[in-house]
């Protein structure tokens, strides 16, 4: 098993260099850089942004600065953000928290809610209680978070003033307070981006157990008098599960990204708003640095998927 | 002595797109105390459909018990609910299903899921279950049963997993056990092993068996008596030898002039006889006598009026307008 692991980390080096090489050619093709603003700024003499310029190696071929980049990054330097004016590493672990807590809580959230439903509907399929799920599902995954975030911070925000709508990093309390502040500004984006994971996952709980139920195993688990609490989670689920846990890794990646969204709407101070400012200030280090960690993330998801395939089907061994 | 199991009048129904479906239309079974009894007919006859209607195992909706009864040792199994049913399941009534490779969780050891049929019915620490198991496993002739009890699955070959089955539904020592066409899906070596040893296991335990099968071969070297299922009907019942000797209905004659015959000499030989056409869709079924498309003494009457089950001779039953004496004389 830990040799299985160690084998795919190390297929994975290959691809995450291929990753980075495609990130940094588009990223050089792409029109600006850190200094752009310079040669447009009158305070600042020509030769400086020059000086400047061929200080940082910004005009010497793509393929130096790939190999400059990639050296920097082997010895653990992440580059510098001349926005920001401090190490992208420290920048990117600065931001880091608000988005696990938020992206965290979120799944979790939809967990609890598409494992239960999912379950339930698909023992008592085209039932009243079904169909309203099913409804639900629908709506639930064809609102785009963009809209639901809009549309719960006119509610709960504008309209009734429940809850914050801008999620504030530094709360001013202490102890329960803060814990208490910390969670009333999550509710929202928390509930926008679980609730949204939530309908997809519910249909593949669902269409999994279906799958699953009708099997011969499941009627040979009832014909042992078992129960249907018993022959539906030890029986039905366990066997429903090995797809979607495959499914929720794989999808993590796209988590992150459909997170990035509901930062910028709720403006959370996490590395997906840190992605958009970058890049909207020609940021390219920090762009550069937090695209390659979430290719990261989905070659490590891809990973986790397996492991846990194998961890779940005993029909499927690691080698 | 009243049977083991009687089922009367049972009809279960599926409802689908196009309707009604009568898969078994007014079937009476009985079986005694330690017999053994077959229950033969070609596919889609009913045979499944009744067998899983006993301990409800049919998917409800869409199947429904429309009408009939199931006394089981006296009691009516029709009006219990799934729950007071489980008390029966594997305690009482045992199943054996058809499709070894797809009929055992793949995800849970064979231990397990023997184990977890005896933690349900009787009051057995984990140990001690385990160790049952183990005996039960050693009974059904698993090698190694010690070691192969924490295997899955798919680490048995089909002939192995339909012994695990055999132990799972003998676990609980039911007094019936329902063995649905156990050796379909098996090789013919592997047959013979598989029905020797539930034979064995049968004056083991002084158990009923209910044999399901389509293979007239197996009926003739293990039943009692034989029940002859044709459309969701019963149509011929009678004990072993007398059915094979003297076959009244003419869809039971078919079937045993169906048997491949190696033991007769070439000049005797003849082509195997087959029975022309298939089994009605049982969506409205016709009239009179579901055969009498298939049949070769076809009469007026048979599309007219429905042929009911009668005593022909003391433990012989059929349901064919055909007089006896006429039957008898036929080709």
């Amino acid at each position: 098993m830990s040799q299985y692991v160690l084998r795919r980390l190390l297929i994975a080096i290959p691809s995450l260099l291929g990753i980075s090489l495609v990130l940094f050619v588009v990223l050089a093709l792409a029109p600006g850089d850190p200094f752009s603003e310079l040669a447009t700024n009158p305070n600042v003499p020509p030769e400086v942004a020059a000086a400047l310029r061929a200080k940082f190696g910004l005009d010497d071929p793509i393929y130096l600065r790939y190999l400059h980049w990639l050296s920097a990054m082997a010895h653990g330097d992440w580059g510098f953000s001349f926005v920001s004016r401090m190490n992208v590493d420290a920048l990117i672990l600065q931001r880091l928290p608000a988005t696990l807590y938020v992206i965290g809580s979120a799944q979790i959230l939809a967990l609890l809610i598409a494992i239960p439903v999912g379950v339930y509907a698909a023992t008592k399929p085209y039932s009243l209680f079904d169909q309203i799920a099913n409804v639900l599902a629908f709506v639930g995954f064809s609102l785009p978070t963009f809209f639901t975030g809009i549309l719960f911070i006119l509610i709960f925000s504008v309209t009734l003033d429940w809850l914050p709508f801008v999620y504030s990093s530094d709360i001013k309390a202490t102890g329960i307070r803060w814990v208490l502040e910390m969670i009333r500004q999550a509710i929202m984006p928390v509930a926008v981006l679980g609730l949204f994971q939530a309908a997809s996952m519910t249909r593949f709980v669902r269409s999994a157990m279906l799958d699953v139920i009708r099997l011969d195993y499941v009627t040979t688990a009832r014909a042992k008098g078992l129960g249907q609490a018993k022959v539906i989670v030890k029986h039905v689920m366990r066997n429903a599960m090995i797809p979607v846990v495959t499914l929720i890794a794989l999808q993590m990646p796209a988590v992150f990204g459909g997170a990035i969204v509901t930062e910028q709407i709720f403006r959370i101070p996490g590395i997906g708003s840190l992605l958009i400012s970058s890049i909207l200030s020609n940021d390219t280090p920090v762009v550069m640095a937090v695209t390659f960690v979430f290719a990261c993330l989905v070659v490590l998801f891809n990973l986790i998927a397996d492991v846990l395939y194998g961890w779940l089907d005993p029909r499927i061994s690691l080698r | 002595m009243a049977p083991l199991l009687e089922i009367k009048g049972l009809k279960t129904h599926f409802s689908t797109d196009d309707g009604i479906l009568q898969a078994v239309d007014g079937v009476d079974i009985s079986i005694n105390r330690g017999e053994t009894l077959c229950v033969v007919g070609e596919s889609g006859c009913g045979k499944t459909v009744t067998a899983m209607s006993i301990l409800k195992l049919i998917a409800m909706p869409p199947g429904r018990i429309a009408a009939g009864q199931i006394i089981f040792e006296g009691r009516d199994l029709v009006p219990l609910t799934s729950n007071q049913l489980d008390e029966i399941r594997a305690k009482e009534i045992g199943f054996i299903f058809q499709e070894p490779m797809t009929s055992l969780n793949p995800v849970l050891t064979v231990g397990e899921q023997i184990a977890e049929s005896l933690r349900r019915h009787e009051a057995v620490t984990k140990k001690q279950a385990l160790e049952r198991t183990i005996e039960m496993l050693k009974l059904v002739q698993i090698p190694n049963a010690e070691g192969r009890v924490h295997n899955y699955p798919h680490q048995f070959s089909g002939g192995m997993r339909q012994r695990v089955m055999i132990a799972m539904a003998l676990a609980c020592k039911p007094k019936l056990i329902i063995a649905d066409e156990p050796t379909t899906a098996l090789d013919v070596t592997i047959q013979a092993q598989i029905l020797d040893l539930l034979q064995d296991m049968k004056e083991r335990f002084g158990m009923a068996v209910m044999l399901i099968t389509h293979a007239m071969g197996v009926v003739a070297e293990t039943a009692q008596r034989v029940v002859v299922m044709y459309a969701g009907k019963v149509v011929e019942e009678a004990g072993v030898d007398e059915l094979f000797g003297d076959p009244r209905h003419p869809y039971t004659q078919g079937l045993i002039r169906s048997i491949p015959r190696i033991d007769l000499d070439s000049e005797h030989k003849t082509r195997l006889e087959a029975i022309g056409g298939s089994v009605p869709i049982l969506i409205n079924p016709p009239v009179g006598c579901r055969f009498a498309p298939r049949c070769r003494h076809a009469m007026s009457v048979c599309t007219e009026k429905e042929p009911l089950l009668r005593e022909v001779s003391p433990g012989h039953r059929m349901a064919c307008h055909l007089g006896d004496t006429q039957l008898g004389a036929a080709p």
